[in-house]
């Protein structure tokens, strides 16, 4: 799957850079993919930002905060929801899936590897803590819906495994 | 009446019989927070709330735009009477006991899925991109159903008697599913609303054929109730509208 073109307008990065996940505070919106097209026109920050999931309610939060780093360099924002075309968890970015791991989040398995993991006929989740595959699935959801609950047979620590959303 | 307003609203209506189904099994749903049989279940079946709920949303606001007048999404969700409702009968049904909750959700996702997977391709660009965002959820609480299906009808003698006491007795809802409103035809016919009716029996053999591997016998009802997407609802529609509307109803335009 190739990634959708994103229109940012580079001045505007490292400010979106500072807006992070509520859920995942280490993922950035950039990082997460989220944001669709980031524009200044007239001192007002366009951004066009995209839901994870429908029912998301970081994304409300994502927009406050959004609308709060930018008023603190004085600039307005404007916020528009799109869902076309729909995200995917292709859209998170290489750094941000180590950052994920990192932070105790095994990363999104291919459509085909997920569909096994999630009818438990697969033990292909990595464990984020010791790195082991011998994991199992706890539940499909998680503490959020993007989140499978997993648990790790070697280390026995459970786990959250992103779940593949294509 | 201009034609283009007369099409707006059969649009609005259209919108409302897809939206609505979302809505009320999103409330039902979300009675169960807190109340799961289990912790994994709990959180599982709130999630796919959540989903339901945020659905409901893009689909609310859409109408509501199209409705014009200043209407916003949380008029639609909480200013209408019963009888505004378009939602199927099956949706409002409660959640008597665990196996109601899967049964229910089982019928509906099963066919949730089919619709979302026509209406992507809707001539209608908002409907569409609302449908391809949905469908990886839906397929996600398919999935989960599915599961909960084979696990308690091919489980223990007592949840194999309870699973199939709630399908025999939400069978019955299901025809209602495949019924064919005004709204519906008129969108059909514009390219932008699903022939709902061509697919029924592919649900009816994917259904089956997942009751069949549950060990669940498949019910042969003569006799299904229907009214609901005409707003004629069941009993329980009342009661879910009086807690989900009292505060607005109570405190007109509250804030959260």
């Amino acid at each position: 799957m190739t990634l959708t073109e994103t229109n940012i307008e580079k001045h505007l990065i490292p400010v979106l850079k500072t807006v992070s996940d509520p859920e995942i505070p280490v993922l950035t919106v950039l990082d997460l993919g989220v944001i669709r097209e980031a524009v200044e026109e007239d001192n007002i920050v366009k951004i066009k930002l995209t839901p994870t999931y429908s029912g998301c309610p970081a994304m409300d939060v994502i927009a406050d905060d959004l609308t709060a780093a930018f008023a603190k360099i004085g600039k307005k924002v404007s916020v528009e929801l799109v869902l076309s075309p729909a995200w995917s968890t292709d859209w998170i970015s290489e750094d941000g899936l180590l950052k994920m791991e990192e932070y105790g989040i095994a990363r999104p398995l291919s459509e085909t590897h997920d569909k096994d993991v999630l009818l438990g006929e697969k033990k292909l989740v990595k464990c984020p803590q010791c790195a082991s595959t011998n994991t199992h699935l706890v539940s499909q959801f998680g503490s959020t819906a993007c989140k499978a609950l997993f648990k790790c047979d070697d280390c026995h620590e459970p786990f959250d495994y992103f779940k593949c959303l294509k | 009446m201009s034609s283009t307003l007369k099409d707006s609203r059969l649009l609005e209506n259209y919108i409302l019989t897809i939206a609505d189904n979302s809505f009320i099994l999103a409330q039902r749903l979300g009675e169960l927070c807190g109340h799961g049989p289990n912790l994994e279940t709990d959180i599982a079946l709130t999630n796919i709330s959540l989903d339901l709920l945020g659905q409901t949303r893009s689909y609310y606001q859409y109408a509501a735009k199209l409705a014009g007048d200043g209407k916003t999404e949380d008029d639609i969700a909480f200013l209408r009477i019963e009888r505004e409702y378009k939602n199927c009968l099956l949706v409002e049904q409660p959640n008597t006991h665990f196996g109601y909750v899967i049964g229910r959700q089982f019928l509906f996702d099963v066919y949730h899925f089919m619709l979302l997977e026509k209406l992507q391709n809707s001539e209608d660009e908002t409907l569409a991109a609302i449908a391809k965002k949905s469908i990886k959820e839906v397929s996600y609480h398919k999935r989960f159903s599915g599961d909960w299906i084979k696990r308690l009808g091919d489980g223990t003698e007592e949840s194999n008697q309870k699973m199939q006491e709630a399908i025999k007795d939400l069978w019955r809802f299901t025809d209602e599913l495949f019924y064919m409103t005004d709204a519906e035809n008129a969108m059909v016919e514009e390219g932008i609303g699903i022939d709902i009716s061509a697919f029924k029996e592919s649900y009816y053999s994917q259904v089956s054929e997942i009751l069949k591997e549950a060990t669940l016998a498949v019910p042969e009802n003569k006799y299904f109730n229907k009214g609901g997407k005409e707003g004629v609802h069941t009993e329980h529609m009342g009661y879910i509208l009086a807690d989900l509307q009292y505060m607005q109803r109570t405190y007109p335009n509250m804030q959260w």
